[in-house]
């Protein structure tokens, strides 16, 4: 879930109030943008994908991190190079090179195949016996 | 909430996921006025938006294509139709040729240099979808979800109605056609990106009487880690399984067997590790998807070297196959000005029973959401009054009939506990589906006495998640065998009476009857 916005980096752009699909973020006039319903967050990573100033962070858990987590601490986690972590692999951001044209999902898809269980018996037979052709 | 938006068009076209973003381009450019209401943010959000998409791209070599479409046609059960994967397949292919060019997308190139189109990223992909619709002239109105469909006195689809969550107030829209692509229904389950896919526009058509198909076919489960939602059922082809004790569990695996893990979950946890990852894959699998690592990284898992949890999560109608059936490959449905694409719609005709995970969902996607375009913007034209009276045609979480109360939140909760549990949705045996049906059918009378909430959207989410439930499990029980990803305990094995489709609707009343194989491609 979304856990950090970095009072230092953000730029009050709105995006993240923009972007995410669940409206979780509330625009504010005269301050940062504010988690208002953090329990609606799916945990997609699309804010940090979007936020021009990597001053978004959310964790991997599906739930709240509990007090005290160092994924709730912004030093910690600006220690460990977190933000701006997802858009560098995406290849997002000025001068960056898109992610997408390294992707080598081809080659999965290539396995997957490779390993497809044995075909399920034909239409009509209740053993494993093929019945020839697709009728 | 008493301002109302009020907006003319020719074509509307609900949710912005790739159906809805193809569909509204399509129209655009058959030269309609085009609005697109997104739940989310069109480009977001989604099932796509955030995951890697393999896609069903194909070279139209008769080779190939014959070797694609024979592919899954036995783990669908021989329920596809070979006319309707053919017209995919063409769309598909001139689809992404055309977003290579129109679209820019960086795709990657092989030793050759030749762009290699078979897989597209959520993120790159959306973003780009958004940017062309926008070009196209189509008006967005994002975090403005559906609420209901407006009908006029022959029971025509002229409109909809739904509600502003960023900017206040409610929105009322008419227009020549209505395109449904609200995507499927994973019943809040907290699978990656779906949380906006909650059967909103399959209760919508069923209530202006469109009917469905293909719901026994609704139950896909994909891996992800215990304390994550990012399910990548894939890259578990590369690991193996353990209990806690550290000893490996015998017959699991990602594809096959994954109901054994599923059943060693009900008792105790299962982990995986990613053994079989040598270096070359391990870095395709970072370029690939790269928000699988974070899910790692951030908790401080090497996915490579150590053991962790891991859980089954339902992915319901995203990655299942069921919903609204169409009559032909116009995307149309039983009601006149109702369209339907994507998830939202059954995608039987290309998968059969099985799932269009990794490649043929994103194909149908794309297709459908094109095709249901064109025909709305045609259909559109032949729509001469466009103010003739309108009645909204919602019902449950709208407007209860009066009785006891109960929030959206608490229907969701309850109705969970009926979809989810593997022993009831995955591990399927007639015993434990009836009871569970009865129970949902008894949840659909409250939502239909008091199911309200102060944000209308989330009644509506858990009227619509308590509806396609009740279809789900209806026909579930009524397909009387095993077929595609629908496995009976207690009917094993493939029954030949069976080798039709089957069709199921009704509100208060569930219906089902047997369909015929063939609907004009
Ligand atoms: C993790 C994951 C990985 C996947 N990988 C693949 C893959 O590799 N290959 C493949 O082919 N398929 C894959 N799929 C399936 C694929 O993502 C879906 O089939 C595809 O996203 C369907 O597109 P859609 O536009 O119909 O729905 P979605 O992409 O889910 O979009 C639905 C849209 O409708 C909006 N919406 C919902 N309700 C309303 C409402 N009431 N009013 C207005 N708008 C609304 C939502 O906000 C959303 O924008 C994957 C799915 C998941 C979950
Ligand atoms: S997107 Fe980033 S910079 Fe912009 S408001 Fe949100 S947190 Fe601040
Ligand atoms: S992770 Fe996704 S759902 Fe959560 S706040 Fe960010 S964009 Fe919104």
């Amino acid at each position: 879930m979304i856990e950090v916005i970095s009072e230092a980096r953000c730029i009050d752009c709105g995006i993240c109030v923009d972007v995410c699909p669940t409206n979780v973020f509330d625009a504010d006039e005269h301050a940062h943008p504010s988690i208002a319903r953090q329990s609606d967050c799916q945990t997609c990573f699309l804010c940090e994908a979007h936020c021009p100033t990597d001053a978004l962070f959310v964790s991997p858990l599906s739930g709240p991190a509990p007090e005290g987590s160092p994924l709730r601490d912004e030093e910690s986690l600006a220690r460990e190079g977190r933000f701006g972590e997802y858009r560098g692999w995406i290849g997002w951001g000025h001068g960056r090179t898109p992610g997408s044209r390294n992707d080598r999902n081809q080659v999965f898809t290539l396995r997957l195949r490779a390993l497809r269980p044995p075909e399920p018996a034909a239409p009509g037979s209740t053993t494993a016996e093929k019945e020839g052709p697709r009728p | 909430m008493s301002d109302v938006l009020e907006i003319e068009t020719d074509v509307l076209v609900a949710g912005g996921g790739p159906a809805g973003t193809w569909a509204a381009l399509r129209a655009a450019d058959a030269g309609a006025d085009v609005v697109l209401v997104d739940k989310g943010w069109c480009g977001a959000s989604g099932a796509t938006a955030a995951a890697g998409t393999g896609v069903w791209y194909v070279e139209p070599d008769p080779q190939a294509r014959e070797e694609a479409m024979a592919s899954r046609e036995a783990l669908g059960g021989y329920l596809a139709d070979r006319a309707w994967m053919g017209r995919v397949l063409d769309e598909t292919y001139a689809g992404m040729n055309e977003f290579a060019a129109r679209g820019r997308y960086p795709f990657p190139v092989d030793d050759d240099g030749r762009q290699i189109r078979r897989g597209v990223q959520g993120p790159e992909y959306m973003r780009r979808m958004r940017m062309l619709v926008r070009r196209a002239g189509v008006r967005i109105l994002d975090h403005s979800p559906l609420l209901e469909l407006l009908t006029d006195a022959d029971g025509a689809v002229v409109g909809a109605a739904g509600q502003r969550r960023q900017a206040g107030g409610d929105y009322r829209i008419r227009a020549g056609a209505v395109v449904l692509a609200t995507g499927g229904c994973a019943f809040a389950s907290g699978a990656l990106g779906t949380h906006v896919d909650t059967g909103d526009g399959t209760l919508a058509a069923a209530e202006v009487g469109a009917h469905l198909s293909g719901m026994e076919f609704s139950n896909a489960y994909a891996i992800a880690p215990a304390h994550s939602s990012v399910t990548k059922t894939a890259y578990y082809s590369y690991a193996s399984f353990y209990r806690a004790d550290g000893t490996v569990l015998e017959g699991a695996g990602s594809t096959r067997g994954r109901s054994v893990i599923a059943r060693t979950l009900l008792s105790e946890p299962v982990l995986a590790r990613l053994d079989h990852a040598g270096p070359a894959e391990r870095e395709a699998m970072r370029c690939g998807q790269p928000n699988f690592f974070l899910a790692f990284d951030r908790a401080g898992i090497d996915p490579f070297t150590d053991r962790f949890p891991i859980t089954l999560l339902a992915e319901g109608t995203v990655r299942g196959t069921g919903g609204i059936a169409l009559a032909s490959t116009a995307c149309d449905t039983d009601v006149p000005g109702l369209y339907a694409a994507g998830d939202v719609a059954t995608r039987e005709y290309i998968c059969g029973g099985f799932t269009g995970g990794g490649s043929h969902n994103a194909a149908w996607a794309l297709s459908s959401g094109s095709w249901a375009g064109r025909a709305a913007a045609a259909h559109a034209r032949t729509v001469a009054d466009r103010r003739r009276a309108a009645v909204p045609a919602g019902g449950a979480g709208l407007r209860p009939a009066g009785g006891e109360g109960i929030t959206a939140r608490e229907m969701v909760r309850e109705v969970q506990d009926q979809v989810l549990p593997y022993d009831l949705n995955y591990l399927r045996h007639g015993d434990r589906l009836a009871p569970a049906l009865e129970t949902l059918h008894g949840l659909w009378r409250e939502a239909r006495a008091g199911l309200a909430d102060a944000d209308p959207w989330r009644a509506r989410e858990a009227a619509a998640m308590t509806a396609v439930a009740r279809w789900m499990y209806t026909a579930a029980l009524a397909r009387d065998e095993s077929r595609g990803m629908h496995k009976r305990e207690d009917r094993p094995g493939s029954d030949p009476t069976w080798h039709h489709r089957l069709d199921v609707g009704g509100l208060d009343e569930p219906w089902t009857r047997s369909a015929a194989l063939e609907v004009a491609a």
